[in-house]
Protein backbone atom coordinates (compact mmCIF):
# COMPACT_ATOMS: atom_id res chain seq x y z
CA UNK A 1 0.00 0.00 0.00
CA UNK A 2 2.64 2.62 1.31
CA UNK A 3 4.56 1.97 -2.77
CA UNK A 4 1.74 2.92 -4.41
CA UNK A 5 0.96 5.23 -2.63
CA UNK A 6 4.29 6.33 -3.11
CA UNK A 7 3.60 6.98 -6.73
CA UNK A 8 4.01 10.94 -7.11
CA UNK A 9 1.98 13.17 -10.00
CA UNK A 10 2.76 16.95 -10.85
CA UNK A 11 -0.63 17.54 -9.60
CA UNK A 12 -0.52 19.17 -5.92
CA UNK A 13 -2.60 16.57 -4.05
CA UNK A 14 -2.95 19.01 -1.47
CA UNK A 15 -3.87 21.62 -3.60
CA UNK A 16 -6.80 19.34 -4.85
CA UNK A 17 -8.05 18.66 -1.00
CA UNK A 18 -7.57 22.46 -0.25
CA UNK A 19 -9.35 23.47 -3.54
CA UNK A 20 -11.97 26.11 -2.99
CA UNK A 21 -15.37 26.07 -5.03
CA UNK A 22 -16.68 28.98 -6.81
CA UNK A 23 -20.26 29.68 -6.82
CA UNK A 24 -20.98 27.95 -9.52
CA UNK A 25 -19.79 24.24 -8.28
CA UNK A 26 -21.60 25.18 -4.69
CA UNK A 27 -25.07 26.28 -6.50
CA UNK A 28 -24.74 22.55 -8.61
CA UNK A 29 -24.13 21.02 -5.86
CA UNK A 30 -27.28 22.35 -4.32
CA UNK A 31 -28.96 21.21 -7.06
CA UNK A 32 -27.49 17.82 -6.18
CA UNK A 33 -28.19 18.18 -2.11
CA UNK A 34 -32.27 19.60 -3.36
CA UNK A 35 -32.30 15.78 -4.98
CA UNK A 36 -30.40 13.77 -2.13
CA UNK A 37 -33.16 15.47 0.26
CA UNK A 38 -35.74 14.45 -1.69
CA UNK A 39 -35.00 11.33 -3.09
CA UNK A 40 -34.38 10.29 0.58
CA UNK A 41 -30.71 8.53 -0.59
CA UNK A 42 -28.25 8.24 -3.05
CA UNK A 43 -24.43 7.96 -3.66
CA UNK A 44 -23.26 11.38 -2.26
CA UNK A 45 -19.53 11.08 -2.16
CA UNK A 46 -18.98 9.75 -5.76
CA UNK A 47 -21.35 12.40 -7.42
CA UNK A 48 -19.61 14.98 -5.37
CA UNK A 49 -15.93 14.07 -6.80
CA UNK A 50 -17.30 14.93 -10.49
CA UNK A 51 -19.35 17.90 -10.32
CA UNK A 52 -16.34 19.92 -11.70
CA UNK A 53 -15.76 17.91 -14.55
CA UNK A 54 -19.27 17.61 -15.85
CA UNK A 55 -19.85 21.38 -15.39
CA UNK A 56 -16.74 22.25 -17.48
CA UNK A 57 -17.70 19.53 -19.94
CA UNK A 58 -20.95 20.92 -20.45
CA UNK A 59 -20.18 24.47 -19.66
CA UNK A 60 -17.26 24.72 -22.00
CA UNK A 61 -16.09 21.80 -24.22
CA UNK A 62 -18.76 19.57 -25.60
CA UNK A 63 -20.64 20.50 -28.42
CA UNK A 64 -24.20 19.78 -26.91
CA UNK A 65 -28.11 21.56 -27.73
CA UNK A 66 -29.89 20.83 -24.28
CA UNK A 67 -33.19 21.50 -26.54
CA UNK A 68 -32.29 19.54 -29.37
CA UNK A 69 -30.70 16.53 -27.07
CA UNK A 70 -30.47 13.55 -30.09
CA UNK A 71 -28.75 16.47 -32.31
CA UNK A 72 -26.50 14.22 -34.78
CA UNK A 73 -23.60 16.31 -34.49
CA UNK A 74 -23.11 16.39 -30.87
CA UNK A 75 -20.08 14.76 -28.77
CA UNK A 76 -21.10 12.01 -26.69
CA UNK A 77 -20.45 11.80 -22.68
CA UNK A 78 -21.05 8.34 -20.86
CA UNK A 79 -21.04 8.75 -17.22
CA UNK A 80 -19.95 5.18 -16.98
CA UNK A 81 -19.56 5.43 -12.90
CA UNK A 82 -23.42 5.34 -13.60
CA UNK A 83 -23.49 5.87 -9.49
CA UNK A 84 -22.57 9.44 -9.87
CA UNK A 85 -25.52 10.57 -11.87
CA UNK A 86 -26.25 13.21 -8.99
CA UNK A 87 -24.12 15.13 -10.54
CA UNK A 88 -25.08 14.82 -14.12
CA UNK A 89 -28.99 15.28 -13.32
CA UNK A 90 -27.79 18.44 -11.61
CA UNK A 91 -26.04 19.44 -14.74
CA UNK A 92 -28.48 18.61 -17.42
CA UNK A 93 -31.21 20.43 -15.19
CA UNK A 94 -29.36 23.18 -15.18
CA UNK A 95 -28.32 23.09 -18.85
CA UNK A 96 -32.37 23.20 -19.55
CA UNK A 97 -32.31 19.03 -20.92
CA UNK A 98 -35.27 18.71 -18.60
CA UNK A 99 -36.95 21.12 -15.80
CA UNK A 100 -35.03 21.15 -12.65
CA UNK A 101 -38.37 20.49 -10.90
CA UNK A 102 -37.10 16.87 -12.22
CA UNK A 103 -34.64 16.86 -9.29
CA UNK A 104 -37.73 16.87 -6.41
CA UNK A 105 -38.73 13.52 -7.86
CA UNK A 106 -35.38 11.48 -7.82
CA UNK A 107 -35.55 7.96 -7.37
CA UNK A 108 -39.57 8.55 -7.36
CA UNK A 109 -41.96 5.57 -8.22
CA UNK A 110 -42.94 8.11 -11.21
CA UNK A 111 -39.65 9.99 -11.72
CA UNK A 112 -37.32 9.89 -14.42
CA UNK A 113 -34.15 10.17 -12.45
CA UNK A 114 -33.35 6.87 -10.88
CA UNK A 115 -30.15 5.97 -8.75
CA UNK A 116 -28.50 4.97 -12.01
CA UNK A 117 -28.91 6.42 -15.52
CA UNK A 118 -31.03 5.92 -18.20
CA UNK A 119 -31.58 7.31 -21.62
CA UNK A 120 -35.23 7.79 -20.85
CA UNK A 121 -33.48 10.92 -19.38
CA UNK A 122 -32.71 13.28 -21.53
CA UNK A 123 -29.39 14.17 -22.15
CA UNK A 124 -27.75 10.68 -21.26
CA UNK A 125 -26.70 8.56 -23.91
CA UNK A 126 -26.26 5.39 -22.25
CA UNK A 127 -28.24 3.32 -19.54
CA UNK A 128 -25.06 2.35 -17.00
CA UNK A 129 -24.18 1.57 -13.11
CA UNK A 130 -23.05 -1.83 -13.43
CA UNK A 131 -19.41 -0.25 -13.88
CA UNK A 132 -16.86 -1.29 -16.64
CA UNK A 133 -19.63 -0.71 -19.43
CA UNK A 134 -18.93 2.66 -20.78
CA UNK A 135 -15.57 2.38 -22.00
CA UNK A 136 -16.52 -0.67 -24.74
CA UNK A 137 -20.23 1.50 -25.14
CA UNK A 138 -17.88 5.05 -25.86
CA UNK A 139 -15.32 2.63 -28.24
CA UNK A 140 -18.70 1.58 -30.09
CA UNK A 141 -19.91 5.12 -30.43
CA UNK A 142 -16.82 6.60 -31.62
CA UNK A 143 -16.30 3.47 -34.51
CA UNK A 144 -19.69 4.37 -35.64
CA UNK A 145 -19.16 8.05 -35.73
CA UNK A 146 -16.22 7.23 -37.80
CA UNK A 147 -17.94 4.72 -40.46
CA UNK A 148 -20.62 7.60 -40.29
CA UNK A 149 -18.54 10.31 -41.16
CA UNK A 150 -19.18 12.59 -38.33
CA UNK A 151 -16.67 14.59 -36.42
CA UNK A 152 -18.28 14.09 -32.83
CA UNK A 153 -15.72 13.38 -29.97
CA UNK A 154 -16.65 10.94 -26.98
CA UNK A 155 -15.73 11.46 -23.46
CA UNK A 156 -16.15 8.66 -21.04
CA UNK A 157 -15.41 9.23 -17.07
CA UNK A 158 -15.21 6.62 -15.03
CA UNK A 159 -14.63 5.89 -11.38
CA UNK A 160 -11.31 4.68 -9.96
CA UNK A 161 -12.87 1.72 -8.32
CA UNK A 162 -14.31 1.26 -11.85
CA UNK A 163 -11.12 0.46 -13.65
CA UNK A 164 -10.77 -2.91 -11.73
CA UNK A 165 -13.21 -4.36 -14.45
CA UNK A 166 -11.47 -6.38 -17.18
CA UNK A 167 -14.08 -5.29 -19.72
CA UNK A 168 -12.12 -1.94 -19.21
CA UNK A 169 -8.94 -3.21 -20.60
CA UNK A 170 -10.23 -5.07 -23.14
CA UNK A 171 -11.76 -1.77 -24.35
CA UNK A 172 -8.84 0.00 -24.08
CA UNK A 173 -6.92 -2.41 -25.86
CA UNK A 174 -9.24 -2.31 -28.88
CA UNK A 175 -9.57 1.22 -28.59
CA UNK A 176 -6.01 1.43 -28.67
CA UNK A 177 -5.76 -1.16 -32.02
CA UNK A 178 -8.59 1.45 -33.78
CA UNK A 179 -6.65 4.55 -32.54
CA UNK A 180 -9.01 6.51 -31.84
CA UNK A 181 -7.79 9.77 -31.65
CA UNK A 182 -11.86 11.33 -30.56
CA UNK A 183 -12.16 9.12 -27.68
CA UNK A 184 -11.37 10.74 -24.64
CA UNK A 185 -11.27 8.50 -21.15
CA UNK A 186 -11.50 10.27 -18.04
CA UNK A 187 -10.44 8.67 -14.33
CA UNK A 188 -12.64 10.30 -11.12
CA UNK A 189 -9.26 9.43 -9.06
CA UNK A 190 -10.76 10.12 -6.20
CA UNK A 191 -8.46 7.32 -4.15
CA UNK A 192 -11.97 5.59 -2.50
CA UNK A 193 -13.74 2.68 -3.43
CA UNK A 194 -16.83 1.79 -1.82
CA UNK A 195 -15.30 -0.72 0.80
CA UNK A 196 -12.42 1.60 1.22
CA UNK A 197 -9.34 3.05 -0.19
CA UNK A 198 -8.28 1.84 -3.67
CA UNK A 199 -5.23 1.27 -2.64
CA UNK A 200 -6.19 -1.33 -0.28
CA UNK A 201 -9.15 -2.83 -1.82
CA UNK A 202 -7.10 -2.93 -5.81
CA UNK A 203 -4.17 -0.68 -6.26
CA UNK A 204 -3.97 0.44 -9.27
CA UNK A 205 -0.76 1.98 -9.53
CA UNK A 206 1.17 2.91 -11.69
CA UNK A 207 -1.76 4.16 -12.75
CA UNK A 208 -0.43 6.59 -15.83
CA UNK A 209 1.65 3.73 -16.92
CA UNK A 210 -1.26 1.28 -17.50
CA UNK A 211 -3.03 3.43 -19.71
CA UNK A 212 -0.25 4.82 -21.17
CA UNK A 213 1.45 1.15 -21.90
CA UNK A 214 -2.09 0.65 -22.92
CA UNK A 215 -1.69 2.83 -25.90
CA UNK A 216 -3.21 6.41 -24.68
CA UNK A 217 -1.92 9.70 -24.06
CA UNK A 218 -2.31 10.62 -20.50
CA UNK A 219 -2.39 13.92 -19.25
CA UNK A 220 -3.88 14.63 -15.42
CA UNK A 221 -5.27 18.10 -13.98
CA UNK A 222 -6.63 19.17 -10.44
CA UNK A 223 -10.60 17.50 -10.87
CA UNK A 224 -11.45 20.70 -8.59
CA UNK A 225 -9.76 23.49 -10.35
CA UNK A 226 -12.31 24.86 -13.25
CA UNK A 227 -9.33 26.46 -15.10
CA UNK A 228 -7.21 23.67 -14.99
CA UNK A 229 -9.88 21.33 -15.69
CA UNK A 230 -10.96 24.12 -19.00
CA UNK A 231 -7.11 23.62 -20.05
CA UNK A 232 -6.69 20.17 -19.73
CA UNK A 233 -10.34 18.45 -21.06
CA UNK A 234 -10.41 21.08 -23.57
CA UNK A 235 -7.05 20.11 -25.32
CA UNK A 236 -7.94 16.44 -24.87
CA UNK A 237 -11.40 16.61 -26.13
CA UNK A 238 -10.90 19.24 -29.01
CA UNK A 239 -7.37 19.12 -30.21
CA UNK A 240 -7.21 16.55 -33.04
CA UNK A 241 -4.94 13.48 -32.60
CA UNK A 242 -4.19 9.95 -33.44
CA UNK A 243 -4.53 8.08 -29.96
CA UNK A 244 -7.49 8.03 -27.86
CA UNK A 245 -6.45 10.14 -24.62
CA UNK A 246 -6.73 9.78 -20.43
CA UNK A 247 -7.16 12.44 -18.30
CA UNK A 248 -6.53 11.00 -14.41
CA UNK A 249 -8.70 13.83 -12.48
CA UNK A 250 -7.43 14.14 -8.95
CA UNK A 251 -10.53 14.47 -7.07
CA UNK A 252 -11.93 14.03 -3.30
CA UNK A 253 -14.50 11.57 -2.86
CA UNK A 254 -17.33 13.59 -1.20
CA UNK A 255 -15.58 16.98 -2.05
CA UNK A 256 -17.77 20.59 -0.49
CA UNK A 257 -19.52 18.68 2.31
CA UNK A 258 -16.63 18.43 4.85
CA UNK A 259 -17.47 15.53 7.41
CA UNK A 260 -17.83 13.24 3.94
CA UNK A 261 -14.82 14.01 2.51
CA UNK A 262 -12.66 10.84 2.19
CA UNK A 263 -15.08 9.61 4.25
CA UNK A 264 -16.20 5.75 2.41
CA UNK A 265 -19.33 5.82 4.70
CA UNK A 266 -20.74 8.45 2.25
CA UNK A 267 -20.31 6.78 -0.16
CA UNK A 268 -24.03 5.68 -0.10
CA UNK A 269 -26.92 6.68 2.16
CA UNK A 270 -29.93 5.14 1.22
CA UNK A 271 -31.11 6.49 5.29
CA UNK A 272 -30.50 10.15 5.54
CA UNK A 273 -30.48 10.41 9.23
CA UNK A 274 -30.48 13.92 10.91
CA UNK A 275 -26.42 13.83 11.54
CA UNK A 276 -26.53 13.79 7.49
CA UNK A 277 -28.75 16.14 6.89
CA UNK A 278 -27.50 18.24 8.84
CA UNK A 279 -24.06 18.23 7.05
CA UNK A 280 -25.65 18.59 3.87
CA UNK A 281 -27.36 21.78 5.12
CA UNK A 282 -23.95 22.97 6.37
CA UNK A 283 -22.56 22.34 2.90
CA UNK A 284 -25.49 24.22 1.45
CA UNK A 285 -25.35 27.17 3.10
CA UNK B 1 -25.55 -23.07 -41.35
CA UNK B 2 -22.75 -20.77 -40.38
CA UNK B 3 -21.34 -20.20 -43.45
CA UNK B 4 -24.75 -19.52 -44.79
CA UNK B 5 -25.77 -17.20 -42.16
CA UNK B 6 -22.53 -15.61 -42.58
CA UNK B 7 -22.65 -15.47 -46.45
CA UNK B 8 -25.51 -13.52 -45.70
CA UNK B 9 -24.46 -10.77 -43.66
CA UNK B 10 -22.29 -10.36 -46.60
CA UNK B 11 -25.64 -9.87 -48.46
CA UNK B 12 -27.22 -7.88 -45.99
CA UNK B 13 -24.40 -6.05 -45.93
CA UNK B 14 -24.54 -5.06 -49.72
CA UNK B 15 -28.12 -4.51 -49.18
CA UNK B 16 -28.34 -1.79 -45.78
CA UNK B 17 -25.12 0.68 -45.32
CA UNK B 18 -26.02 -0.02 -41.11
CA UNK B 19 -24.83 -3.33 -41.40
CA UNK B 20 -21.70 -4.22 -39.63
CA UNK B 21 -20.09 -7.39 -38.46
CA UNK B 22 -17.86 -8.27 -35.38
CA UNK B 23 -16.78 -11.26 -34.74
CA UNK B 24 -14.10 -12.09 -31.92
CA UNK B 25 -11.35 -14.34 -33.03
CA UNK B 26 -12.96 -16.74 -35.79
CA UNK B 27 -11.21 -18.57 -37.95
CA UNK B 28 -8.88 -16.66 -40.33
CA UNK B 29 -11.21 -17.05 -43.60
CA UNK B 30 -14.46 -15.69 -42.45
CA UNK B 31 -16.45 -13.40 -44.30
CA UNK B 32 -13.59 -12.75 -46.68
CA UNK B 33 -15.70 -10.74 -49.16
CA UNK B 34 -17.24 -8.09 -46.14
CA UNK B 35 -13.51 -7.49 -45.17
CA UNK B 36 -12.08 -6.71 -48.87
CA UNK B 37 -15.21 -4.90 -50.20
CA UNK B 38 -16.13 -3.20 -46.54
CA UNK B 39 -13.43 -2.99 -44.64
CA UNK B 40 -15.01 -0.33 -42.60
CA UNK B 41 -17.88 -2.51 -41.47
CA UNK B 42 -15.93 -5.39 -41.01
CA UNK B 43 -14.13 -5.82 -37.08
CA UNK B 44 -12.64 -8.82 -35.90
CA UNK B 45 -12.05 -8.14 -32.33
CA UNK B 46 -10.26 -10.94 -30.21
CA UNK B 47 -10.99 -12.80 -27.22
CA UNK B 48 -13.16 -9.57 -25.39
CA UNK B 49 -16.67 -10.67 -25.35
CA UNK B 50 -17.22 -8.31 -22.89
CA UNK B 51 -15.75 -5.47 -25.02
CA UNK B 52 -17.12 -7.06 -28.14
CA UNK B 53 -21.44 -6.67 -26.96
CA UNK B 54 -20.79 -3.54 -25.46
CA UNK B 55 -18.81 -2.41 -28.98
CA UNK B 56 -21.73 -3.66 -30.89
CA UNK B 57 -24.30 -1.88 -28.54
CA UNK B 58 -22.78 1.77 -28.84
CA UNK B 59 -22.49 1.41 -32.51
CA UNK B 60 -26.61 0.30 -32.35
CA UNK B 61 -26.89 3.14 -30.51
CA UNK B 62 -25.88 5.43 -33.10
CA UNK B 63 -27.67 3.55 -35.80
CA UNK B 64 -25.65 0.86 -37.06
CA UNK B 65 -27.15 -2.70 -37.20
CA UNK B 66 -24.11 -5.16 -35.55
CA UNK B 67 -24.26 -8.84 -36.54
CA UNK B 68 -21.96 -10.11 -33.76
CA UNK B 69 -20.74 -13.95 -34.26
CA UNK B 70 -18.69 -16.50 -32.07
CA UNK B 71 -19.05 -19.49 -30.10
CA UNK B 72 -22.56 -19.58 -28.54
CA UNK B 73 -21.61 -20.45 -25.02
CA UNK B 74 -19.35 -17.30 -25.16
CA UNK B 75 -21.71 -15.07 -26.08
CA UNK B 76 -24.32 -16.15 -23.85
CA UNK B 77 -22.48 -16.59 -20.58
CA UNK B 78 -19.61 -14.78 -20.52
CA UNK B 79 -20.85 -11.51 -21.16
CA UNK B 80 -24.53 -12.23 -19.87
CA UNK B 81 -24.07 -8.97 -18.28
CA UNK B 82 -23.60 -7.05 -21.17
CA UNK B 83 -25.94 -8.28 -23.16
CA UNK B 84 -28.83 -7.58 -20.30
CA UNK B 85 -27.45 -4.09 -20.25
CA UNK B 86 -26.02 -3.09 -23.08
CA UNK B 87 -28.13 -4.77 -25.15
CA UNK B 88 -31.52 -5.47 -23.96
CA UNK B 89 -32.22 -2.63 -21.50
CA UNK B 90 -31.66 -0.12 -24.83
CA UNK B 91 -33.49 -2.32 -26.84
CA UNK B 92 -31.05 -2.14 -29.46
CA UNK B 93 -31.05 -4.17 -32.94
CA UNK B 94 -28.09 -6.06 -32.51
CA UNK B 95 -27.95 -9.82 -33.24
CA UNK B 96 -25.83 -12.09 -31.80
CA UNK B 97 -25.36 -15.27 -33.80
CA UNK B 98 -23.69 -17.75 -31.70
CA UNK B 99 -21.69 -21.17 -33.02
CA UNK B 100 -22.38 -24.15 -32.06
CA UNK B 101 -25.69 -24.16 -29.97
CA UNK B 102 -26.67 -27.40 -27.87
CA UNK B 103 -24.12 -30.24 -28.24
CA UNK B 104 -22.52 -29.46 -31.48
CA UNK B 105 -19.24 -29.37 -29.36
CA UNK B 106 -19.54 -32.35 -27.72
CA UNK B 107 -15.94 -33.58 -28.56
CA UNK B 108 -14.64 -30.07 -26.65
CA UNK B 109 -16.52 -30.53 -23.61
CA UNK B 110 -18.93 -28.37 -21.07
CA UNK B 111 -16.82 -25.22 -21.77
CA UNK B 112 -17.87 -25.27 -25.35
CA UNK B 113 -21.75 -26.87 -24.92
CA UNK B 114 -24.55 -23.84 -25.08
CA UNK B 115 -27.04 -26.29 -23.07
CA UNK B 116 -28.64 -23.38 -21.43
CA UNK B 117 -28.50 -20.84 -24.00
CA UNK B 118 -32.16 -20.78 -24.78
CA UNK B 119 -33.17 -20.51 -21.13
CA UNK B 120 -30.41 -17.53 -20.16
CA UNK B 121 -31.42 -15.58 -23.24
CA UNK B 122 -35.60 -15.78 -22.95
CA UNK B 123 -34.93 -14.51 -19.59
CA UNK B 124 -34.28 -11.56 -20.67
CA UNK B 125 -36.42 -8.13 -21.56
CA UNK B 126 -36.36 -7.15 -24.90
CA UNK B 127 -34.75 -10.15 -26.24
CA UNK B 128 -35.66 -12.44 -29.28
CA UNK B 129 -34.43 -16.05 -29.51
CA UNK B 130 -34.42 -18.03 -32.41
CA UNK B 131 -33.10 -21.88 -33.25
CA UNK B 132 -33.96 -22.69 -36.60
CA UNK B 133 -33.56 -26.27 -37.64
CA UNK B 134 -31.17 -26.02 -41.04
CA UNK B 135 -28.97 -23.53 -43.48
CA UNK B 136 -32.16 -22.86 -45.78
CA UNK B 137 -33.78 -21.14 -42.69
CA UNK B 138 -31.14 -19.45 -41.24
CA UNK B 139 -31.07 -17.47 -44.56
CA UNK B 140 -34.65 -16.75 -44.56
CA UNK B 141 -34.12 -15.64 -40.65
CA UNK B 142 -30.80 -13.66 -41.41
CA UNK B 143 -33.41 -11.89 -44.27
CA UNK B 144 -36.19 -11.16 -41.73
CA UNK B 145 -33.92 -10.00 -39.30
CA UNK B 146 -32.64 -6.50 -41.40
CA UNK B 147 -36.25 -5.25 -40.11
CA UNK B 148 -36.47 -6.58 -36.55
CA UNK B 149 -35.81 -3.88 -34.37
CA UNK B 150 -35.04 -5.82 -31.13
CA UNK B 151 -32.00 -8.19 -30.25
CA UNK B 152 -31.58 -11.32 -31.29
CA UNK B 153 -30.40 -14.27 -30.19
CA UNK B 154 -29.15 -16.49 -33.51
CA UNK B 155 -28.60 -20.15 -32.05
CA UNK B 156 -26.69 -22.12 -34.71
CA UNK B 157 -26.18 -25.72 -35.06
CA UNK B 158 -23.51 -27.79 -36.73
CA UNK B 159 -23.62 -27.02 -40.35
CA UNK B 160 -24.28 -29.61 -43.31
CA UNK B 161 -27.62 -30.48 -41.27
CA UNK B 162 -30.61 -32.28 -43.75
CA UNK B 163 -32.40 -29.53 -45.08
CA UNK B 164 -35.87 -30.21 -43.92
CA UNK B 165 -37.73 -26.32 -43.75
CA UNK B 166 -39.42 -25.41 -47.10
CA UNK B 167 -39.88 -21.93 -48.60
CA UNK B 168 -43.63 -22.49 -49.57
CA UNK B 169 -44.16 -22.96 -45.52
CA UNK B 170 -43.28 -19.54 -45.07
CA UNK B 171 -41.26 -17.94 -42.52
CA UNK B 172 -41.56 -14.59 -40.26
CA UNK B 173 -39.60 -13.82 -36.55
CA UNK B 174 -42.25 -15.29 -34.12
CA UNK B 175 -44.40 -17.44 -36.42
CA UNK B 176 -44.53 -21.36 -36.01
CA UNK B 177 -44.49 -23.46 -38.98
CA UNK B 178 -46.00 -26.82 -39.22
CA UNK B 179 -43.72 -29.29 -40.52
CA UNK B 180 -46.12 -32.66 -41.81
CA UNK B 181 -49.26 -31.24 -44.56
CA UNK B 182 -52.42 -32.63 -43.98
CA UNK B 183 -55.68 -32.23 -41.65
CA UNK B 184 -55.35 -30.51 -38.72
CA UNK B 185 -58.87 -31.46 -36.56
CA UNK B 186 -57.13 -33.79 -34.35
CA UNK B 187 -54.10 -35.12 -33.60
CA UNK B 188 -52.90 -38.20 -31.42
CA UNK B 189 -49.45 -36.67 -30.74
CA UNK B 190 -48.45 -33.13 -31.04
CA UNK B 191 -44.52 -32.66 -30.99
CA UNK B 192 -43.48 -29.35 -30.45
CA UNK B 193 -39.52 -28.58 -31.27
CA UNK B 194 -36.46 -26.10 -31.92
CA UNK B 195 -33.39 -26.15 -33.70
CA UNK B 196 -32.04 -29.25 -34.99
CA UNK B 197 -33.97 -31.51 -32.47
CA UNK B 198 -37.34 -30.59 -35.59
CA UNK B 199 -35.63 -32.58 -37.66
CA UNK B 200 -35.27 -35.88 -35.08
CA UNK B 201 -39.13 -35.13 -34.28
CA UNK B 202 -40.22 -35.21 -38.04
CA UNK B 203 -38.26 -38.47 -38.19
CA UNK B 204 -40.08 -39.47 -35.21
CA UNK B 205 -43.35 -38.07 -36.82
CA UNK B 206 -42.93 -40.52 -39.72
CA UNK B 207 -42.03 -43.40 -37.97
CA UNK B 208 -45.38 -42.98 -35.77
CA UNK B 209 -47.73 -42.05 -38.97
CA UNK B 210 -46.78 -45.49 -39.71
CA UNK B 211 -47.59 -47.19 -36.81
CA UNK B 212 -51.07 -45.06 -38.07
CA UNK B 213 -50.88 -42.39 -35.22
CA UNK B 214 -52.33 -38.98 -36.32
CA UNK B 215 -49.10 -36.86 -35.74
CA UNK B 216 -48.68 -32.80 -35.70
CA UNK B 217 -45.30 -31.27 -35.77
CA UNK B 218 -44.46 -27.38 -35.13
CA UNK B 219 -41.34 -25.92 -35.74
CA UNK B 220 -40.93 -23.29 -33.30
CA UNK B 221 -37.62 -21.91 -35.16
CA UNK B 222 -38.26 -18.52 -32.53
CA UNK B 223 -38.94 -19.52 -28.75
CA UNK B 224 -39.20 -16.02 -27.81
CA UNK B 225 -41.43 -13.72 -28.42
CA UNK B 226 -43.62 -17.67 -28.57
CA UNK B 227 -45.96 -18.36 -30.97
CA UNK B 228 -48.81 -18.35 -28.35
CA UNK B 229 -51.66 -18.98 -30.46
CA UNK B 230 -50.04 -22.28 -32.68
CA UNK B 231 -49.08 -23.32 -29.97
CA UNK B 232 -52.64 -23.21 -27.84
CA UNK B 233 -54.54 -23.95 -30.84
CA UNK B 234 -52.79 -26.85 -31.57
CA UNK B 235 -52.32 -28.28 -27.89
CA UNK B 236 -56.33 -28.15 -27.63
CA UNK B 237 -56.49 -30.64 -30.85
CA UNK B 238 -54.01 -33.22 -29.52
CA UNK B 239 -54.18 -36.02 -26.78
CA UNK B 240 -50.37 -36.17 -26.10
CA UNK B 241 -47.71 -33.04 -26.33
CA UNK B 242 -44.43 -34.01 -26.39
CA UNK B 243 -41.64 -31.11 -26.73
CA UNK B 244 -38.52 -31.87 -27.98
CA UNK B 245 -35.26 -29.91 -27.32
CA UNK B 246 -31.58 -29.87 -27.65
CA UNK B 247 -31.04 -27.50 -24.19
CA UNK B 248 -31.56 -28.66 -20.67
CA UNK B 249 -34.77 -29.20 -19.48
CA UNK B 250 -35.00 -25.64 -17.01
CA UNK B 251 -36.59 -22.71 -19.21
CA UNK B 252 -36.11 -23.78 -22.37
CA UNK B 253 -38.87 -24.60 -25.07
CA UNK B 254 -40.34 -26.93 -22.90
CA UNK B 255 -40.56 -24.66 -20.20
CA UNK B 256 -41.98 -22.00 -22.67
CA UNK B 257 -44.91 -23.82 -23.66
CA UNK B 258 -45.97 -25.55 -20.43
CA UNK B 259 -46.11 -21.57 -18.94
CA UNK B 260 -48.36 -20.65 -22.66
CA UNK B 261 -50.34 -23.56 -21.78
CA UNK B 262 -51.03 -22.59 -18.08
CA UNK B 263 -50.69 -18.67 -18.55
CA UNK B 264 -53.07 -18.61 -21.47
CA UNK B 265 -54.54 -22.25 -22.02
CA UNK B 266 -58.57 -23.31 -21.72
CA UNK B 267 -57.86 -24.27 -18.46
CA UNK B 268 -57.48 -28.30 -18.85
CA UNK B 269 -53.81 -29.11 -19.97
CA UNK B 270 -53.27 -31.96 -22.47
CA UNK B 271 -50.86 -34.78 -21.29
CA UNK B 272 -47.39 -33.13 -21.60
CA UNK B 273 -43.83 -34.84 -22.05
CA UNK B 274 -40.34 -32.85 -22.08
CA UNK B 275 -37.74 -34.02 -24.02
CA UNK B 276 -34.65 -32.27 -23.22
CA UNK B 277 -31.16 -32.34 -21.65
CA UNK B 278 -31.13 -33.08 -17.83
CA UNK B 279 -29.71 -30.91 -15.56
CA UNK B 280 -26.66 -31.96 -15.98
CA UNK B 281 -23.04 -31.24 -17.52
CA UNK B 282 -22.37 -34.17 -20.20
CA UNK B 283 -20.24 -36.24 -18.95
CA UNK B 284 -19.01 -38.23 -22.16
CA UNK B 285 -17.69 -36.55 -25.44
CA UNK B 286 -18.26 -38.46 -28.81
CA UNK B 287 -20.59 -36.33 -31.13
CA UNK B 288 -23.51 -34.37 -30.90
CA UNK B 289 -25.60 -37.21 -32.86
CA UNK B 290 -24.07 -39.47 -29.95
CA UNK B 291 -24.92 -36.99 -26.75
CA UNK B 292 -29.04 -36.42 -28.31
CA UNK B 293 -29.36 -40.34 -28.67
CA UNK B 294 -28.09 -40.42 -24.95
CA UNK B 295 -30.53 -38.23 -23.76
CA UNK B 296 -33.28 -39.70 -26.05
CA UNK B 297 -33.39 -36.51 -28.27
CA UNK B 298 -33.44 -38.47 -31.62
CA UNK B 299 -35.63 -39.98 -33.37
CA UNK B 300 -35.91 -43.53 -32.01
CA UNK B 301 -35.34 -41.70 -28.20
CA UNK B 302 -38.57 -39.95 -29.47
CA UNK B 303 -40.66 -42.39 -30.29
CA UNK B 304 -39.75 -44.41 -27.03
CA UNK B 305 -41.38 -41.43 -25.88
CA UNK B 306 -44.58 -41.26 -27.80
CA UNK B 307 -45.01 -44.96 -26.60
CA UNK B 308 -43.84 -44.93 -23.09
CA UNK B 309 -46.35 -41.68 -22.56
CA UNK B 310 -49.22 -43.57 -24.45
CA UNK B 311 -48.57 -46.02 -22.11
CA UNK B 312 -46.63 -48.78 -23.77
CA UNK B 313 -49.81 -49.59 -25.91
CA UNK B 314 -47.78 -49.82 -28.83
CA UNK B 315 -44.26 -51.28 -27.55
Amino acid sequence: MKAAMAFTYATDLEGVKAQPLDERSRYLRGLIFRAIEQGGRGHIGPALSIVEIIRVLYDDILRARPTEPKWPGRDRFILSKGHGCLALYAVLADKGYFPARELDRFCHFDGILGGHPEVIVPGVEACTGALGHGLPVAVGMALAARIQGRDSRIVVLMGDGEINEGSVWEAAACADKHGLGHLVAIIDYNRMQSAGSTYEIQNMEPLADKWTSFGFEVSECNGHDVGALRAVLGAAVRQPAKRARLVICHTVKGKGIPSAENNPSWHHKSDLTEEVRRAIRGASG
Amino acid sequence: MRKRSLAMVYELAKRDRRVVFIGSDLAPDTLPELKRHCPERYFMEGIAEANVIGMAAGMALEGMLPYVNTIATFITRRCYEQVAVDLCLHDLPVRLIGNGGGYVYAPLGPTHQAIEDIAIMRALPNMTVTAVCDADEVARLMDASLDWPHPIYIRLAKGGDPIISRAERGFAIGKAIDMIDGERERSDVLLIATGVATTQALRAAERLAEEGLRCRLLHLHTIKPLDRRAVLDAASAADLVVTVEEHSVIGGLGSAVIEALVDDGPGRLPRIKRLGIPDKFANHYGSQSALMAHWGLDAAGIVRAVHDARGGSRR
